[in-house]
């Protein structure tokens, strides 16, 4: 392509991402450098219908005019992310000089929000990849080989649990799990434990996540695997099979390494969506045993406190999580690219 | 012909009588955004009587989610919030709401004075209801073990155990113990009857890792155990669902929802006749009980123009008309404030609450951010994976972190 065609190519999709995806992301950095001016606070009398009181209020008068001249707030730098609620820089230096191992730091660690979302959130992020990654070549192998007639309705049926909105979806498992739901019962049932409850236990909890996680993206996998079986080559299986080639080394040998490009699309895009992991914790109703950096912001963001900055920086922390996670597979890709060249 | 004249002048004129005396003429758009439970609904209905302009409104759960944002833009797009003690809060930090003095001496006749909510001398708020949560409980299990009804947290305990003995309930209390906001009230209800101060004065220094902090944290364990294993996932709704499927027998829960508690399909005769309500609980042999005092009211955007203001406390002071509360199913959703208001049954729990003395929530411009750090750190010490010490002083550093960010300290 010509460097004129090429420029005029892209030129509508390189404007929309400078509106809409760069200059969102400056605006979002600058919030998260400054916080609001220090308030004034003056002694009020306060009346209600329980009586009068004399209380702390703001004295928006006086901090009117700090707002109107510098309407950012206060430049505090990267103040916001190395406190308590972000990276936590003094209390990680405490906990790292008093921990014994390995095992007491990270539990230690975890009792700060910022590293338990983080771990909630990579464990969910690598263990739903490749268990869904894994599931859905299975079915969509499974899926290739039945009768044409009944492959309709199969794909289908499989590919229900993408259609279903992931909250709606949450909502429904979650009345389902309940100790008085109808899997939660039977689970009690199984174990013989009328006390056992999924939604009590950190562990259990997780698993259930992951589970719904893996529930929730198998379609999408199975999908791009399915209609990459149909690109495979017939000469090549014949060929094998000729060789004397079982099924396995079938799959193994011709099938997979046909549908590597595709694989590797599918861990990108599974391992953006995990890490951004965030409507199974609000249905599922978790944050007590689990939460995720976007559920981090989420709750800083609304209620009464709105905290703006705080929520800003979360946004940015998550950013480089997402360039650290995918910088393995970008590269990979790129030097592919280069080798091809 | 002259006769059918007369009757045609005289009905017309009685028309106008009668529209003249209902009426409730605005000029210029309303839009009001607020929480939804039934007397909310109520006063939202009353506001889209007013004819000559539009009235719009916006009730939902989400309300504190969206108000601050849409009464923020110039000209904002919600003319009026109706808010609780809590939730005006936010709207004061950020200067959005304006002072109602001329308005109320123009149209607020019928307006009696406890129903201002004044702030530094200025009516920045109408109040028309009272919450507090309270006792809700099983008369008829409690008289069949021959149980008196629990005045305090201990007795509540004590009876708890004599339910979960006699078989009739597995897991008798309930509590609305949702990680977050409900459980940090919980957490406040119980801290305050304890004699506990959040804040070192009139500073926004926090003042929880206290000995009544850890008295509270340990009751609200101790209450845990003999409630649904899913607690930590339980708002009020949920906790009602429990009360009405007869698995729960006593519960702490709020006044706006007691009237209406049983009046869901499905609920068995037992539940709908033997479910009582009594005044809030004291706990640890305190005078003050361990509960929190509500006032719901509405409030008019500072960013409108003045016509938008008038036309907007003119709509709400029609919703909130003492004449409402001549309907009886009104006048048992709420503990009213209007003038002629006499209580209901339901209303008991929330007026023996005023009496008792009960503590109003803080109208701090930092109790909000209190009030999260709680919800967040408490759930680590409700799944017993830290100690009572360690979750208050991890309370008093997301709340630090969280007001200095926020200017306060």
């Amino acid at each position: 392509m010509k460097h004129k065609t090429f420029f005029w190519f892209i030129l509508p999709t390189f404007l929309a991402m400078l509106i809409f995806i760069f200059l969102p992301i400056i605006s979002v950095v600058l919030q998260s450098v400054h916080t609001p001016h220090e308030n004034v606070l003056i002694t009020v009398e306060n009346c209600d219908p329980f009586g009068c009181k004399k209380v702390t209020s703001i004295d928006h008068e006086a901090t009117k005019n700090l707002n109107q001249s510098e309407p950012l707030g206060k430049f505090v730098g990267l103040d916001i992310y190395f406190d308590r609620g972000h990276l936590a820089i003094e209390n990680f230096k405490l906990i790292w000089e008093n921990s014994e191992n390995i095992f007491s730091f990270v539990q230690s660690l975890s009792n700060l929000p910022f590293y338990k979302a983080v771990f909630f959130t990579l464990t969910f992020t690598f263990t739903v990849t490749p268990i869904m990654l894994l599931l859905g070549l299975l079915i969509a192998l499974g899926v290739n080989s039945i009768s044409k007639k009944l492959r309709g309705i199969v794909i289908f049926f499989s590919l229900l649990p993408m259609i279903v909105t992931p909250l709606i979806g949450s909502i429904i498992l979650f009345w389902m799990i309940d100790s008085r739901g109808i899997i939660g019962n039977l689970i009690q049932w199984l174990f013989d434990d009328p006390n056992l409850s999924l939604k009590a236990s950190t562990t259990l909890t997780w698993i259930m996540l992951i589970v719904y996680g893996v529930w929730h993206a198998i379609p999408f996998s199975f999908i791009v695997f399915y209609a990459g079986l149909q690109t495979v080559p017939k000469d090549q299986l014949e060929s094998a099979k000729i060789d004397g080639a079982n099924k396995f080394e079938e799959v193994i040998y011709i099938i997979i390494p046909h549908l590597m490009p595709l694989i590797t699309f599918v861990t990108l895009m599974q391992l953006m969506d995990n890490f951004r992991v965030f409507e199974p914790i609000v249905g599922f109703s978790a944050e007590a045993h689990a939460t995720s950096l976007s559920w981090i912001i989420f709750n800083d963001l609304g209620g009464e406190t709105r905290q703006l900055s705080a929520a800003a920086t979360s946004s940015i922390l998550t950013i480089i999580g997402v360039i650290i996670l995918l910088s393995p597979v970008l590269i990979r890709t790129w030097k592919d690219f280069k080798f091809k060249k | 012909m002259n006769l059918i004249k007369y009757t045609f002048l005289i009905t017309s004129f009685l028309f106008l009588l009668i529209k003249n005396s209902f009426a409730c003429e605005i000029k210029a758009r309303v839009s009001v955004v607020g929480n939804e439970f039934p007397a909310i609904q109520t006063v939202g209905a009353g506001a889209k009587k007013c004819k000559g302009a539009e009235v719009k409104t916006n009730l939902t759960a989400d309300h504190q989610k969206i108000n601050v944002a849409g009464m923020s833009s110039e000209p904002a797009e919600y003319t009026s919030a109706i808010v609780a003690n809590t939730s005006i809060v936010a709207l004061l930090n950020n200067d959005l709401i304006r002072p109602l003095d001329d308005l109320v001496k123009k149209h607020g006749s019928k307006l009696k004075k406890n129903q201002l909510i004044t702030i530094n001398g200025k009516v920045m708020a109408v109040a028309f209801m009272a919450n507090a949560q309270h006792l809700v409980y099983r008369k008829d299990i409690l008289e069949k073990l021959n149980i008196s009804v629990p005045k305090t947290y201990e007795e509540m305990l004590s009876a708890a155990k004599k339910i979960r003995a006699s078989g009739l309930a597995k897991n008798p209390v309930g509590g609305a113990y949702k990680a977050g906001w409900n459980l940090a009230q919980e957490f406040n209800n119980m801290f305050i009857g304890y004699g506990g101060k959040h804040f070192k004065g009139n500073t926004p220094e926090p003042n929880v890792n206290s000995d009544a902090g850890k008295k509270a944290l340990n009751m609200m364990k101790s209450l845990s155990e003999y409630m649904n294993p899913d607690f930590l996932t339980h708002d009020s709704n949920a906790t009602n669902a429990e009360f009405r499927a007869g698995n729960v027998i006593l519960m702490n829960m709020w006044g706006s929802r007691a009237a209406t508690l049983t009046d869901a399909d499905g609920v068995s005769d037992a539940v709908k006749k033997g479910m009582d309500i009594a005044g809030p609980m004291t706990v640890g042999g305190g005078n003050i009980p361990a509960s929190t005092l509500f006032w719901d009211g509405w409030t008019v955007a500072k960013k409108i123009s003045d016509a938008e203001a008038e036309a907007t406390f003119i709509a709400m002071m029609n919703a909130i008309d003492p004449s409402i509360i001549k309907d009886d199913k009104v006048r048992k959703q709420a503990v009213w404030l209007l003038d002629g208001y006499t209580p209901t049954d339901a209303a008991r729990g929330v007026f023996a609450a005023a009496k008792m003395n009960t503590t109003p929530y803080p109208m701090l411009p930092y109790a909000g951010l209190m009030h999260s750090a709680i919800g967040a750190e408490i759930a680590d010490f409700m799944q017993g994976k830290e100690n009572a010490k360690k979750t208050l002083s991890d309370i008093e550093d997301a709340y630090r972190a969280a007001a200095k960010e926020k200017g306060f300290l």
